[in-house]
């Protein structure tokens, strides 16, 4: 595969959290169309790597290079990153009460567009898309009328913000433990919401602690991330075995502490 | 201290406003009922007795009023010019808050400007015409429930009583559209004061909706002292507007006073925007069973603004209810004070009483001084108070940029967003609509934010 359908390729990547190193040297290439999982235990690093591709504030790259569709991605400010089309599904939704979803997503929306040089849409226009992807994740519409998150039930939360992600059409999509706090019904309505959001122009980066995920939505590559370090990459079958063998059996790599 | 009798004396400010009601008094209608010169002479014996209020007192600890003592105030002119009226367009945002409307320009009623009138038993009328011809309609009711001990603005205000509003809504009329007071400072060169009374009587199960706006011309020094009084009697229902939007410079001082009768509802919404310095106090009594009170405020400061808001709730009878949230947002080296008493009366069972204060600081030299405070002397009651001040969150932030809103942006939604609730709960349309307006172009941020709130 050629230089120009990589979407995102992550080089030698340190980053600390409040002083906290975090990321040891993360290398991952992800090409256009391809959907990887990063696996790993708590405090690996994964959710950090997902926030870090994000652009949030406080998380400091100290070494390394990223490179989003050839693009230097870590020069770009959050917004100019999410305009580019990457996007975030948290793994804690943030609440914001007194500012309605649909306000919110039409404001995001239309950012989008305008950096794309497409018009803005209006309140008809963007009211029948978003009619049009709710269907994906089944969220209900009086949902999108309240406030951001607020009172959303966990399950609700993670549909929003694959609803979001619908409504967003991002090339890039990293969903940072998108099938915690879910019981199964709730993540299988997210895994088909997922796979339905499936393209070759779109890649996803899933975050994921238990392979469960996976049985609904298949990756084309798994990687472990450990100690801040991607030590293992494989098929789909390497979920499976670090589902059976847990992750003592990869050693972390001498010199990562 | 000597022991020997002699007459007090008076620092030199409290003089001055002697003086300058001697001036006042003998120019008043020599026709005038004989109580209503004892008020005013009660207040001016009680406005002597305190003077000015100092930091040292409780009450005033957070708020110095030295600004205003120290400042010569002059008699207003006795009518505003035309220019000094174009202010009247820009008070209401631009859209007409109330078909009725009663203009006051320096304290003084503006018939040319208004829609008096007395139809079906409701008045709506100049307090000044009403104390010339019919004195005895609020002879009952006025100075009844705001001047006391320790409240020197208030007693200022009888003092100096001589114009306003008088609204009288009889038993069981219920007024669908709200009315609209306009109090206009338009001051000559010389700072002014003006010491407006409101007095509202809500008849037995009787409605009605009342906007009380003040502000003044640009650049001007001068002092607003209002005070409004409302009796709810049994089963009335009383929504308040307080929209201060006073001059850059101006002094404003307001007490708003209820008192509630058996099942009534009384809902004060209190917006101060404007003045250099102001100063609310709300006290509200249950003087009868099954009462809700709704009190919702906003504030806002920005550069050197200091504003001061005082309630008092008082739970005098049993099953009762209040719902009170108040909130600030303060930037640059602006400052805030909210100070919210509740009190539970022994008796007053099945009190259910919330009480919440959530300030924003935009900038890191704005401050707020939040204090809520609960006394409960009853012991079957649901009473809850919270205060919250903070900046706007980090991670809400991250998550608005993160889906492409811009940095600005994003911090105007979530300035706006603070404020909302507050906003959505004005139930008259026009005002709810203009004062969103208004706070979409005065906080910060370029976000067109017209279909923001839910």
């Amino acid at each position: 595969m050629g230089q120009k359908d990589t979407m995102l390729e992550v080089k030698d990547l340190h980053a600390s959290v409040g002083g906290n190193k975090i990321l040891r040297g993360v290398n991952l290439s992800v090409p256009a169309g391809q959907v990887h999982a990063i696996m790993g235990p708590n405090g690996s690093g994964k959710s950090t790597l997902a926030h870090v591709l994000a652009g949030r504030p406080g998380y400091e790259v100290t070494k390394g290079e990223v490179r989003y569709k050839g693009k230097d991605l870590l020069a770009m400010s959050p917004e100019e990153r999410a305009r580019e089309g990457v996007f975030l599904a948290f793994q804690y939704p943030v609440e914001i009460s007194g500012v309605s979803n649909v306000y919110f997503l039409k404001a995001a929306a239309n950012a989008i567009r305008k950096h794309r040089g497409q018009p803005e849409l209006d309140a008809i226009d963007f009211l029948a898309l978003v009619k049009e992807k709710a269907k994906v994740v089944d969220i209900d519409e009086s949902l999108i009328k309240r406030p951001v998150n607020e009172g959303f039930s966990g399950g609700e939360k993670k549909r929003n913000e694959i609803f979001q992600m619908a409504v967003l059409d991002p090339a890039l999509a990293i969903l940072d433990e998108t099938d915690s706090g879910l019981d199964i019904d709730a993540l299988r309505i997210v895994a088909k919401g997922v796979n339905q959001l499936r393209s070759p122009e779109r890649s996803m980066v899933l975050v994921t602690h238990y392979q469960r995920l996976l049985d609904y939505i298949v990756p084309d590559v798994v990687h472990v991330l450990l100690d801040g370090r991607i030590v293992k990459s494989g098929g789909k079958d390497l979920a499976l075995e670090l589902e059976k063998k847990g992750y003592e059996w990869l050693e972390a790599p001498a010199g990562s502490r | 201290m000597t022991t020997a009798a002699q007459a007090p004396t008076f620092p030199a400010e409290v003089v001055r406003w002697r003086e300058e009601f001697e001036s006042f008094c003998a120019a008043l209608p020599a026709t005038e009922p004989e109580w209503l010169r004892v008020l005013r002479a009660t207040g001016i014996g009680a406005f002597e007795e305190a003077g000015f209020p100092t930091t040292r007192l409780e009450d005033w600890r957070h708020t110095s009023v030295a600004a205003i003592a120290r400042t010569e105030f002059q008699r207003p002119p006795a009518s505003a010019g035309v220019a000094d009226v174009a202010v009247l367009d820009t008070i209401d945002f631009g859209h007409a808050f109330a078909r009725r409307q009663l203009v006051f320009v320096n304290g003084r009623y503006a018939p040319a400007l208004s829609t008096a009138g007395t139809s079906d038993g409701v008045h709506v009328r100049s307090l000044r015409e009403v104390l010339d011809r019919e004195p005895q309609l609020v002879q009952p009711y006025l100075d009844r429930q705001a001047s006391g001990r320790g409240r020197p603005f208030a007693a200022l205000n009888a003092a100096f009583l001589d114009d306003g509003a008088f609204i009288s809504v009889p038993a069981g009329t219920v007024l669908t559209e709200p009315i609209h007071l306009v109090f206009l400072s338009a001051p000559g060169p010389q700072a002014t004061a003006s010491h407006p009374r409101v007095l509202v009587w809500a008849g037995r199960k009787s409605q009605v909706s009342i906007i009380e706006s003040y502000g003044g011309t640009s650049d001007a020094v001068y002092l607003t002292n209002a005070v409004t009084e409302i009796t709810l009697e049994d089963g009335a229902v009383v929504d308040h507007y307080r929209l201060q939007r006073e001059s850059a410079r101006a002094f404003h001082v307001g007490t708003l006073c209820a008192t509630q009768g058996r099942a009534t509802r009384f809902a004060s919404h209190a917006i101060s925007l404007g003045a250099s310095l102001s100063r609310l106090d709300i006290r509200q009594l249950f003087a009868g069973e099954g009462g809700e009170c709704i009190l919702n405020g906003l504030f806002l400061g920005s550069d050197r603004q200091h504003t001061d808001t005082h309630t008092w709730v008082d739970h005098a009878e049993p099953h009762c209810t209040t719902r009170e949230l108040y909130k600030g947002i303060v930037d640059d080296k602006a400052r805030g004070v909210f100070v919210g008493r509740i009190l539970v009366r022994p008796g007053a069972q099945k009190t259910d009483a919330i009480q919440s204060n959530k300030n924003l600081i935009l900038s890191r030299e704005a401050l707020v001084d939040s204090l809520p405070q609960l006394e409960i002397l009853a012991d079957d009651v649901k009473c809850k108070h919270g205060s919250t001040t903070g900046q706007l969150d980090p991670l809400a932030l991250f998550y608005l940029r993160s889906r492409g809103i811009g940095e600005e942006a994003a911090r105007a939604l979530l300035t706006y967003a603070f404020a909302s609730d507050v906003v959505q709960r004005i139930g008259v349309e026009a005002l709810r609509v203009g004062l969103t307006e208004h706070l979409q172009r005065r906080l910060p941020g370029p976000a067109d934010m017209k279909e923001a709130a839910v």
